[in-house]
């Protein structure tokens, strides 16, 4: 935890100064020029393609591609999981080089430990803080997902979008700076999901994470995000960056939200009409 | 309702003792003791003091031969399935080792160790060790990498992800090794006590039969056997009723 305060403070007085020449509002993550390819059977299989991407402090990006096509591969590459074969991640300056609990990767509801309570997995990445302050997290953070009532359930007892909310608290509990979603939405029922949208926009606009979340719902990227990086089909390269700038709460009647999301429609290859 | 499925299998049980002692009355030469002389010599054994030493005998012997090999094997299994590539390089010899019967070692036990408990503790040690192993190799075989990578997402050490991912991960599918390969170990006891040892119930079977035919002790022996083997699976069975454990045997 200190460890994460020093870094996070020498990003904002060291770096800076350092940038300031270029003009520009310094990204919290750069992605410069990444490829990634899977040996399958002997042969290479490209799955990445020089992806450059920036996003900024507190920002909300959706990686959205046809599944398949690599941006889970890229979430996983951005969070440290997998490295990749040219280029290279920063985070704050810094070379990605492997997982790290400032930021935190939420996966689809499989992600919760069977074993552990509510309460033990939301505690699950507050060891080295004391009893109490774990205690006071956890409850902080069981509210903020609205899971009172089921500290003590496993996650065996909760419902798919539960178990979900679950993971979010998790990842939340260990005040990362970024969040990394991938569909974590995906498996839930549509009136879940719609909930579970709103439930995260709330989260974030409280917490201002940097969050790049990756979804193949046109409908959800553009409800949810800032810009949205439209990635081609694989071998994965951005297409495109929407930016999406309509306020929260978003109307998804309005003419500018139906413009942007038929933009992306027509930017995928799709006809606006099933 | 609830009463009535749990005497189920205690009145098939009654219903089966009947027929026994039935086909036993009316058998023309005899091949088979009845029920009641089962229980009489039962009695008899128990009565010269035999059966509760024979019976702590064999259970002292599974209890080493099983408890050494769980110690060893688990965490060495776990280390293997752990890292892939020593599971690539010692899986040939493990599948060598297999199809091996704990029996056909009990010469070399013997050589090695005597006529004596450390033989027996030995044969059963063999018969517990490699399907523990295979046991737990295949259960870290069997962790989702999402639950890995969670793991290490948050920081934590290796000895941790050992400690607070690894091994409750694998939890579950442990103790149905444990309870399997219990069973197994209690089946050698008997044929390790069968030639190694003067003691046990293994040894009981081949003494009665020896020492004048008393067919019923043979029989006492094996239905003590048996019973001993229903009560340590219905022990272990008990452990996967523990919470949080309970997620690895549901079937959603």
């Amino acid at each position: 935890m200190e460890q994460t305060m020093a870094t996070t403070s020498m990003a904002k007085t060291v770096m800076v100064p350092a940038q300031a020449t270029k003009q520009t509002l310094k990204p919290k993550l750069r992605a410069e020029g990444i490829d990634m390819a899977f040996t399958r059977d002997g042969t290479s299989v490209p799955v990445l393609e020089n992806v450059k991407l920036e996003v900024h402090e507190g920002e909300f990006v959706c990686l959205l591609g046809p599944s398949g096509c690599g941006k889970s591969t890229l979430l996983n590459v951005i969070a440290g999981f997998l490295s990749p074969t040219h280029g290279q991640v920063l985070i704050d300056g810094e070379a990605v080089r492997g997982p790290d609990p400032r930021r935190i990767f939420v996966f689809q509801e499989r992600g919760v430990f069977p074993w552990l309570t509510v309460e033990g997995n939301i505690g699950f990445g507050l060891f080295k803080l004391s009893k109490k302050e774990r205690a006071e997290r956890i409850a902080h953070y069981i509210t903020l997902v609205g899971l009172q009532g089921f500290e003590k359930a496993y996650p065996q007892e909760l419902s798919g979008g539960m178990k979900q909310r679950l993971e979010v608290a998790r990842a939340l509990a260990v005040n990362p700076d970024m969040l990394f979603l991938d569909e974590p939405f995906g498996a839930l029922d549509s009136i879940t999901r719609l909930i579970m949208r709103r439930e995260l926009l709330r989260i974030w606009e409280a917490e201002r994470k940097t969050i790049i979340f990756v979804t193949h719902d046109i409908e959800e990227a553009v409800q949810l995000s800032d810009r949205v990086v439209v990635m081609s089909a694989r071998p994965a390269k951005i297409q495109r960056v929407v930016e999406i700038d309509i306020a929260h709460p978003r109307d998804i009647s309005s003419s500018r939200y139906l413009e942007l999301r038929d933009g992306i429609f027509e930017q995928i290859g799709l006809a606006h009409k099933v | 309702m609830k009463l009535n499925v749990r005497l189920r299998p205690i009145g098939f049980v009654a219903a089966l003792l009947v027929m026994w002692h039935v086909a036993a009355k009316h058998q023309a030469t005899p091949i088979l003791p009845g029920p009641l002389a089962v229980a009489e010599g039962i009695a008899e054994l128990a009565q010269r003091g035999l059966l509760l030493k024979y019976i702590v005998a064999s259970l002292f012997r599974v209890t080493w031969g099983f408890a050494t090999a769980a110690i060893l094997a688990i965490p060495l299994g776990l280390a293997i399935g752990w890292y892939r590539r020593s599971e690539m390089a010692l899986n040939p010899l493990i599948q060598i080792f297999r199809p091996i019967s704990p029996l056909a070692w009990i010469p070399i036990s013997i050589l090695w160790f005597g006529v004596g408990d450390l033989a027996a503790i030995f044969l059963i040690f063999l018969a517990s060790f490699l399907p523990l192993t295979v046991t737990a190799m295949n259960a870290v075989a069997g962790i989702p990498p999402v639950t890995v990578r969670a793991g290490r997402n948050f920081g934590l050490s290796q000895p941790q992800l050992v400690y607070r991912v690894l091994y409750p991960a694998v939890a579950p599918q442990l103790i149905i090794g444990l309870r399997i390969t219990l069973g197994i170990a209690w089946l050698v006891v008997v044929a390790a006590e069968m030639i190694a040892v003067n003691s046990g119930l293994g040894f009981l079977i081949v003494d009665a039969r020896n020492a004048g035919n008393r067919y019923d002790l043979v029989v006492a022996g094996m239905v003590m056997i048996g019973v001993i083997g229903l009560l340590l699976d219905i022990g272990m069975r008990s452990m996967e009723n523990v919470k949080s454990l309970r997620w690895g045997y549901s079937e959603d």
